[in-house]
């Protein structure tokens, strides 16, 4: 369990508190504060996978969120995650992790073989090589490829746990906690703001914890993070947000943050969510996102033991680790340097530092001197050697135009710098555009677009002190932009860690055969220099078709790390400047971001609202068959001794038109409208006269588009002059609501007239069935229930159960019905007893589907399912609801369109099958002949096919083109087992004179 | 600010169990409430006044109490009055006579919503796991009353106190609302 | 998710509180038994759909219920101006000048 790199003393890791993990199996040790990546190169891993496509090895590269090679999957609660960066999870006692894309381990993979192969892979490799035959994409190709290639596996249980939502609002949002972060939230909430200050890392501070070469008003920039830290959280107005990734910019200074919550966390408390989802609203935002090195584009630059400077640097003064015994430094700019002089002073050989450039500032050559550092001017890494780790550079010296051999350089690790790269991701997800900066050779932010700054190294202001003076002042600026006034925070100072000179872009030249090696330029998608120029010759010439083409940056980075190497690439491919060539514009997500926290609290039995009515636990009690109506649990049949549903939806049909049945109706939406003008209103919007309607009347209403077809219907019951008690759909209910408000508001704003949802005011019973009367009669007081005084279609106020109701004499099944409306938190109360009184009439409680076939037996329309959005009330033979004397109604106009008189439009119809027990498939087709050549048009379509109890036989209803005239006819139903034959009959079954619901 | 709840309006329910009991945070299911919808023009303002006990609010997002009577502006012509549930008949009656000359909807919505009294020093903290307009004190005050959405359901939300808050919701969407907010106090528990 | 301003609110709510109900100034024709059939079809279904500032109806749903109007930039989505439903349409073209097109 020793762990041969870990430095005598230093870092931050807490070195009481060692941590046992695994990695492929093998029980290794770290420290608590080791990231994964800092631990496994303790022990002196740097093989930890093998790359996408030619399955090359591959080693930690970063110490950021911007990692591309060292993905490893995290066996945790019986299942995986997989895909998770190295460089970003938490050493926990006990963490299993297995590293990803090798079969069958990652020091021997048989998939290396592509790397072999690799001529056949060239750039656009799945564009060019797997066209044809096409039916092998599907079935072969894919398949294969994406067994072979490809990231971790994804987990194979749903998700166990749970996820976190807050909507969060500040003045002033700084993103990062480097130094400019700092100071600009220092400098924010100073002022009084309120400050959210979050950083994608555990530890607040970004390259302060890095940094041992400076100074910060005279103590270790750790101390002052920890003062400043300390500072912050006393004040109540700052919330400070570690481990938690600035994800998603949008409009509006809207912003998207996941915080990582129990993660890191060896045996978390389960009560606690895994992230959870800030949706933060800030009235100002500080980008503080710092800047990362730019890897070199040199020969065999992906080999484990390769890795950026600043991450070697970071691993020894942050994590207490050195990256390697006898380590190379290949640099083109200053900070690189510092690696090998911190490394020098921990004891490691710096095996040299080869820079490109040819005379590097004196002050650093004769620090190396000091150190007895050798040093190699104007010199470039030609390739490496070594087969799962590097074991030697082979250096190149500069001639004019070409490359020179200058040997071979042993070492165990090689650090390399290309510059620095500021990361303006965030800034670009805000819309922003980003300049082109000649002198830094880089791209930085551009104007603010949103209420926004960048401040520091993403800005393009290296340098401590530079950077911690951009931010206070950025956070100041934030604050007085915010709330108008700014603090007096005292500035801190920096000395050392200056900005340094130097930086490249694009790929070094080499004196190797060009067709034999890579220089990978996009390493977690296999990307070399040399796909990005054959995309060039095969007349890619936007970045954006460059990109696809090669994949270059479209790894989880996002290109962070490859787009200015392959943007130099191309433009020199192209011979356009690096400007005129452009950057492709970052997306949200920054970084990866679980599946989790986006789902947030939206599944299992909060995915939606569950909507359940009065009367679903008595329902649920009888072992109800419940139906999604909208949002609402219907109760749709209710079997009983085993019955299947047909036979329980026979039996409930059969009992209510003998004796009677009890359905909650409560889901039907309800508006009371109320007004001098409130019958005008309804002349208006419904297709009925509704002036002469008698209070104490009810009137079935239907509802058009102004287009002309049928959107919506239901009964309307007078309750005063100036009062209407308005039925929907269930399902058309917020739409009807939405729509008559829209007209009120907008059209007819002088009506006097307004209108009230009741849906959930009301619960609504319905007692149908000849027993109907005797099973409401001893529940009602001050209506008279005679069919004299309250014949069909009459609604009357009186008392139910001793509570207020609203009692309709209405139909749905064409037997004597009532629905019964008290008051919804009475409604249990009201169905327990409707439901005892209706079982001791040998009644029935039924479900939706019993109501539907009791009204198809009638022929009366279902909206939605005999109208589809292009049916006009002549179409399903409802002309008689159009109240012929009306100027205008809502689609009168509509009506009179010439595709809407023309002849053959389709028209509803009853289909009766010759086989009386063969009931038909709602949606099937229907067409003249029982063998249509290919290519007929369809007549029409069943839209209403049951088993009808009260017939004896089934029964259907259908739109057909010129139904009505077909009435006696034969057509057919075309069916996989051959055509059924269908007579067309008019569309009522049952009681056709209404003489069971005048009853 | 004190709470400016009076013990008759929003009460907890005696008869129902507490949603939820934590130290930082309760959530309480409140007694039943007579629920008017009043919609009216300027004209109906002094009238309606009259008859219910307090002002009809004119402000944005404010509303009037009095001892046993609330008035929430909802819209620039609609308003919810709120009485104990015993004074429902009366407060109806009251209205439609004082109002019989001027354009004017009175509805009984006593039933159409539910309400839970959530609060503590979490409180605000809870209900933004939902609501997406800003709680703090300075962008929502003592007194503010507004509709909204908890995720996915319209609520109305009524700041009582610092720290108390009444949320309505449609009856049906209660369990909703209430069952996700008893989710995400969860977490509260963890040491 | 973008911040509206209600007028009637008078505050800045989120998206999430309203709803777009396109095109606005459409006024339904007072007597819709006098138009021909393409000017009904015209005000059913033709909206000018431009690439800039749009006149939209707008509600507030899920706070006071109103509709009202708003001028948006269909370019960078931004809301120039919101109105009461009733008020007069403001001039695009001014503003399509200080969005900067």
């Amino acid at each position: 369990m020793s762990q041969p790199f870990r430095i005598e003393k230093g870092g931050r890791i807490d070195r009481a508190a060692s941590l046992s993990f695994t990695f492929d199996g093998e029980r290794l040790s770290g420290h608590a504060g080791d990231t994964l990546a800092s631990a496994l190169l303790a022990n002196g891993i740097h093989l930890v996978g093998r790359s996408f496509k030619y399955h090359r090895p591959r080693g930690i590269l970063t110490a950021g969120s911007e990692e591309p090679n060292a993905l490893v999957g995290i066996c945790r609660k019986g299942d995986q995650t997989p895909n998770l960066r190295a460089t970003q999870v938490e050493v926990y006692e006990g963490l299993e992790t297995v590293s990803q894309n090798r079969f069958p381990s990652r020091g021997f993979d048989v998939g290396a073989v592509n790397d072999l192969l690799s001529p056949l892979f060239p750039a656009g490799f799945y564009y060019k090589t797997f066209m044809w035959p096409k039916a092998f994409w599907d079935r072969v190709y894919e398949p294969v490829i994406r067994a072979a290639a490809g990231l971790g596996n994804p987990p194979k249980n749903p998700d166990h746990d749970t996820y976190g939502n807050l909507y969060a609002h500040c003045d002033v949002l700084v993103i990062g906690s480097g130094p400019a972060g700092l100071a600009a939230a220092l400098a924010a909430a100073d002022s009084g703001a309120r400050v959210i200050l979050c950083d994608e890392q555990a530890e607040f501070g970004g390259s302060l914890l890095t940094e041992t070469a400076a100074t910060i008003d005279g103590t270790a920039p750790a101390q002052w993070v920890a003062d400043t830290l300390e500072k912050l959280s006393a004040n109540g107005n700052v919330t400070l947000l570690p481990r938690t990734t600035a994800f998603g910019y949008f409009a509006q200074n809207f912003v998207a943050l996941a915080q990582r919550i129990t993660d890191h966390v060896s045996e978390p408390d389960p009560r606690l969510p895994r992230e959870r989802l800030w949706q933060v609203r800030a009235r100002e935002v500080v980008i503080a996102a710092g800047a990362i090195e730019r890897p070199m584009v040199f020969p065999e630059n992906d080999r484990p033991g390769i890795m950026l400077a600043e991450a070697g640097r970071t691993y020894l003064n942050r994590y207490g680790v050195k990256v390697g015994h006898n380590v190379l430094v290949a640099t083109a700019c200053d900070t690189a340097w510092q690696a090998a002089f911190d490394l020098a002073d921990h004891g490691v050989t710096i095996a040299a530092i080869a820079d490109v450039r040819e005379n590097p500032p004196e002050a650093l050559q004769s620090i190396a001197k000091a150190r007895g550092i050798r040093v190699e001017k104007g010199c470039v890494v030609t390739g490496t050697t070594g087969r799962k780790r590097i074991s030697a550079a082979l250096l190149g010296r500069l001639r004019g135009n070409g490359v020179a051999a200058a040997g071979e350089v042993a070492c165990d690790a090689l650090l390399m710098s290309g510059g620095w790269t500021p990361t303006v991701s965030l800034y670009s997800q805000s819309r922003g555009k980003v300049v082109w900066n000649e002198s830094l050779g880089t791209f930085v932010p551009g104007q603010s677009v949103q209420n926004e700054r960048s401040a520091g190294a993403c800005l393009g202001i290296y340098g401590l002190n530079a950077a911690l003076e951009d931010g206070y002042a950025a956070g100041e600026n934030a604050a007085k932009a915010a709330i108008g006034r700014s603090g007096t925070v005292s500035r801190a100072q920096a000395h050392g860690a200056d900005a340094g000179e130097g930086g490249i872009l694009g790929a070094l030249p080499h004196d190797r055969d060009p067709s034999k090696v890579k220089a990978f330029v996009d390493y977690q998608n296999d990307v070399t220099a040399k796909d990005v120029k054959l995309a060039v010759r095969e007349g890619m010439h936007s970045i954006e078709h460059i990109k696809r083409y090669t994949t270059t940056g479209m790894a989880t980075d996002q290109g962070r790390l490859s787009n200015l190497n392959a943007l130099d690439i191309a433009s020199k491919a192209l011979d356009k400047p690096v400007t005129d060539v452009g950057l492709t514009t970052f997306r949200q997500p920054y970084t990866p971001t679980t599946f989790g926290i986006f789902a947030n609290i939206s599944r299992g039995d909060f995915f939606d609202p569950v909507r359940k009515t009065p009367s679903h636990d008595f329902v649920a009690g009888q072992d109800a068959a419940f139906e999604d109506v909208g949002q609402w649990k219907r109760a749709w049949y209710l079997p009983k001794d085993g019955e299947d549903m047909h036979q329980a939806v026979a039996r409930e049909c059969e009992t209510v038109r003998k004796s009677a049945g009890l359905f909650d109706a409560s889901t039907l939406g309800k508006i009371e409208v109320v007004g001098p003008d409130a019958a005008e209103f309804l002349e208006r919007m419904y297709t009925n006269p509704w002036k002469k309607l008698a209070p104490g009347r009810c009137r079935y209403g239907l509802l058009l588009n102004d287009a002309g077809f049928i959107i919506d219907d239901g009964v309307v019951g007078r309750l005063a002059e100036d009062r209407f008690h308005v039925t929907t759909t269930t399902g058309g209910a917020a739409h009807v609501f939405a729509t008559m408000e829209d007209y009120l508001q907008t059209e007819w704003p002088d009506l006097d007239v307004w209108i009230t949802s009741i849906t959930e005011q009301y619960a609504v019973c319905a007692v149908q069935g000849p027993k109907a009367r005797d099973i409401i009669a001893p529940f009602v007081e001050g209506i008279d229930l005679s069919a004299d005084a309250f014949p069909h279609m009459s609604v009357g106020s009186g008392t139910f159960c001793g509570v207020p109701c609203r009692l309709f004499r209405i139909s749905f099944t064409g037997e004597l019905g009532f629905e019964v409306n008290v008051p919804r938190r009475h409604g249990k109360m009201v169905w327990d007893k409707l439901a005892k009184a209706v079982a001791e009439q040998e009644g029935v409680i039924y479900g939706t589907e019993t109501m539907h076939v009791l009204r198809a037996d009638k022929g009366y329309i279902i909206v939605g399912q005999e109208t589809d959005g292009t049916v006009t009330p002549d179409d399903v033979g409802m002309n008689w609801a159009i109240g012929k004397n009306k100027a205008d109604f809502v689609g009168k106009r509509g009506l009179a369109r010439p595709d809407l008189v023309a002849g053959g439009r389709k028209q509803l119809v009853g289909l009766l099958t010759k086989d009386p027990k063969v009931v038909l498939e709602e949606g099937a087709q229907v067409t003249k002949l029982a063998n249509p050549p290919a290519g007929t048009p369809a007549e029409g379509h069943v839209t209403s096919a049951y088993h009808s109890p009260a017939m004896g036989r089934s029964i259907a209803l259908a739109l057909v083109k010129d139904g009505r005239r077909l009435t006696g006819e034969t057509l057919n139903i075309p069916m996989p087992n051959g055509a059924i034959p269908v007579e067309v009959v008019e569309p009522f079954f049952y009681d056709k004179e209404g003489a069971r619901l005048n009853g | 600010m004190a709470d400016i709840l009076t013990s008759e309006l929003y009460s907890a329910d005696s008869s129902q169990a507490p949603l939820l009991v934590l130290p930082d945070v309760t959530i309480m299911p409140a007694a039943p409430a007579a629920r008017v919808s009043l919609r009216c023009r300027e004209t109906g303002l002094a009238l309606a006044a009259k008859a219910f006990g307090t002002p009809i609010p004119q402000t944005p997002l404010t509303a009037e109490t009095a001892a046993n009577r609330a008035a929430f502006w909802l819209g620039p012509d609609e308003w919810m009055l709120v009485a104990p549930e015993s004074q429902l008949a009366a407060i109806l009656s009251d209205l439609e006579t004082h109002l019989d000359a001027v354009p004017h909807s009175v509805v009984d919505i006593s039933h159409r919503q539910d309400a839970v009294l959530v609060s503590g020093p979490r409180a605000g903290w809870l209900l933004n796991t939902g609501v997406p307009i800003d709680l703090h004190e300075s962008a929502f005050a003592v007194g503010t009353v507004t509709r909204t959405l908890f995720h996915k359901t319209p609520i109305m939300l009524w700041r009582t106190g610092p720290d108390s808050f009444v949320v309505e919701a449609w009856g049906s969407f209660m369990d909703y609302v209430t069952g996700l907010l008893v989710q995400s106090a969860e977490e509260l528990k963890a040491a | 998710m973008l911040l509206i301003q209600c007028p009637y609110c008078g505050v800045e709510r989120p998206e999430l509180e309203f709803s777009c109900r396109g095109e606005a100034h459409i006024a339904r024709p007072a007597d819709p038994s006098a138009t021909t059939d393409e000017q009904w079809a015209e005000y059913l279904y033709l909206r000018t759909n431009p690439k800039g500032v749009i006149a939209e109806r707008w509600r507030h749903i899920h706070g006071c219920g109103r509709f009202f109007n708003a001028l948006r930039d269909t370019v960078s989505d931004k809301f120039l101006m919101v109105y009461k439903a009733g008020e007069p349409k403001p001039d695009p073209a001014q503003f399509s000048k200080e969005a900067g097109r």
